[in-house]
């Protein structure tokens, strides 16, 4: 079976789970070949990567690499394009893999496919547009098959591959050393999970009523181990902090099991959640279109609620 | 400083947005079109650039005849004067031939600094200013919640999961900006009178060295196979807080294996 090229997410060394997701689509697809972009992989990594099934590991360690920004990723993925002939290249479907897989797709002469939820034999996408109402089959019908996909698509699961690690050095034109990354700013964000990779996603709205309130809703995506998120009305009032803003024009996120609590559900947000996979809605007007999309629904007070649940949860654990 | 901000038609994500069954393409005719959200973000923040160090703001838009709509809203906020690529034969483009189209268009008209808003609403793919930076060859400055120019020197924060990264680089530079970098301003009656006398040139592609075999549907690089409405979510079971509802949920939760 053909390689199919899996780019590697890392935080400090550690792989992330959106990456061995990739690499159990990738499984079903043909030979799952990871690409570690940047230097610092660690034993421990390269494991990691065996154990979901990456046959080989090719390691292009330069520092350049991670130094500007975007760019040199594209020319890395290029090269390897041109010397393995994969099938397909995989990405994680964040804003900076997305950014990644555009120019890689103009460097190829090939189609790209964004946001893909899914992805099957002929690497036929599945989308959700226009805010999760309408589902699209679409495909890549020139070059090579470069496709983003949406952390939480597929359940990763272990199945282990030899991890051959081959090393690749990459020739960086200039044109991809022009923006350069001068420093990194990291911000505390404590022990929670990242927004968009969260298997469960706590998230607040115009109910909460106030930034204090939404001690509320963290401890209970404390008590599940869940991120929290909030939705426009909340992050536009000053109640939590915009980058955890869910919605059309924020994170798009796509959990096992999305807890809205005093959120409305307009389209606006919706378009960030439809494609969670459980929907739990706590508002207390009966009329809120997010019951419409409610696995399960409670009307009433989200203060009386979710503080409950919270101890619930914590005596069940 | 020679600005130019692009600008997209959307359609208004609060009506019923469609494909066509014919072409698969997006139905501009079945929603009310609008500036997209993002793009009022991008206009600002040129405006800002402009107050700050002079020059020009040129709006560049890519769409049907009725995408003055949104130029005009551009220029009311006050852009100095509009580009409209407008031609049948882009019907259809996907982003490699919109990015394509619109790299031809700004080697034509030059450009010290090109601003974009991060996504568009209603395609979400997010990388049409890394395409533009890939075909112009210049450097990427994308996803910024704050744009610096001092000289022909240009530094961003980008925005990342962990926080934001200081990138810099030297002019000409694309930049894409994120919700929330400003304020945009409201047009005012004197800036929508004044936009309607504001020049607006009209391009088709012969107009902007456009080679027709690399736009529209028929050159793209990827297509719709099929597409259906979404099924309806199967009615979940909703339940009215008698004193108990917390733990009625956490049954569900339960149930389902979360906790």
């Amino acid at each position: 079976m053909s390689e199919i090229l899996v780019l590697v997410e890392q935080v400090d060394g550690e792989v992330k789970k959106v990456t061995l997701e990739l690499l159990t689509l990738a499984r079903s697809l043909g030979t799952p070949a990871a690409v570690w972009a940047g230097p610092g992989i660690t034993p421990e990594a390269k494991a990691r990567l065996a154990e979901y099934g990456a046959e080989k590991i090719y390691v292009a360690a330069s520092d350049d690499i991670v130094d500007y920004v975007v760019a040199p990723k594209a020319e890395l993925l290029a090269q390897l394009v041109a010397a393995k002939s994969p099938a397909a290249v995989l990405v994680a479907a964040t804003p900076e893999g997305k950014e990644i897989a555009g120019r890689l797709a103009i460097k190829t002469d090939s189609g790209v496919i964004t946001d893909a939820v899914g992805l099957g034999e002929g690497f036929v996408a599945d989308q959700s547009i226009f805010g999760g109402g309408v589902n699209v089959h679409s495909k890549v019908r020139k070059g090579t098959p470069i496709v983003a996909v949406r952390p939480n698509s597929t359940a990763p699961e272990p199945a282990a591959g030899a991890g051959a690690e081959e090393e690749v050095s990459v020739t960086l034109s200039d044109a991809a050393k022009a923006a350069r990354i001068v420093e990194r700013v990291k911000q505390e964000k404590g022990a929670r999970p990242e927004l968009t990779e969260a298997a469960i996603v706590v998230s607040g709205g115009r109910g909460v009523g106030s930034a204090e309130n939404f001690s509320i809703i963290e401890d209970l995506a404390d008590a599940l181990g869940a991120a929290v998120g909030a939705s426009r009305a909340a992050t536009d009032a000053g109640w939590y902090p915009h980058q955890f803003q869910v919605g059309q024009t924020g994170k798009t996120v796509s959990p096992q099991l999305y807890i809205a609590a005093g959120i409305s559900g307009a389209i606006q947000h919706r378009a960030g959640m439809q494609t969670a996979k459980t929907i739990v809605a706590i508002n207390k007007d009966p009329e809120a279109p997010i019951f419409e999309l409610a696995d399960y629904g409670v009307v009433g007070d989200l203060h009386q609620v979710v503080p409950q649940l919270t101890e619930e949860v914590k005596k069940r654990k | 400083m020679n600005i130019v901000v692009c600008v997209k038609q959307v359609p208004d994500t609060a009506t019923e947005r469609k494909l066509r069954s014919d072409d698969k393409t997006l139905d501009r005719d079945a929603a009310d079109g609008v500036v997209n959200e993002l793009d009022e973000y991008a206009v600002e923040e040129a405006l800002k650039l402009k107050e700050a160090h002079g020059g020009e703001v040129t709006v560049l838009t890519m769409g049907p005849g009725k995408a003055t709509e949104t130029i005009r809203k551009a220029l009311a906020m006050g852009a100095d004067k509009a580009v409209h690529l407008s031609d049948e034969a882009l019907h259809g483009s996907d982003a490699l031939s919109t990015s394509y189209a619109m790299a031809q268009v700004l080697k034509k008209i030059g450009f010290d600094l090109v601003v974009l808003g991060s996504e568009s609403t209603d395609a979400r793919t997010g990388v049409l200013a890394a395409m533009l930076a890939e075909r112009l060859g210049t450097p990427q400055l994308t996803l910024a919640n704050k744009v610096e120019v001092e000289g022909s020197s240009i530094s961003i924060q980008r925005i990342t999961d962990y926080g934001y990264d200081k990138v810099e680089a030297t002019l000409p530079a694309v930049v894409s900006v994120v919700e929330k970098i400003n304020e945009p301003r409201y047009p005012s009656f004197k800036g929508i009178m004044a936009a309607k006398k504001k020049p607006v040139e009209t391009l088709a592609i012969g107009d902007a060295s456009i080679d027709a075999a690399q736009v529209g549907l028929a050159a793209a690089w990827s297509e719709v196979v099929d597409f259906a409405p979404a099924p309806p979510r199967a009615a979940g079971t909703i339940v009215k807080d008698e004193g108990d509802g917390g733990s009625k949920a956490a049954e569900f939760l339960a149930s389902k294996k979360f906790i």
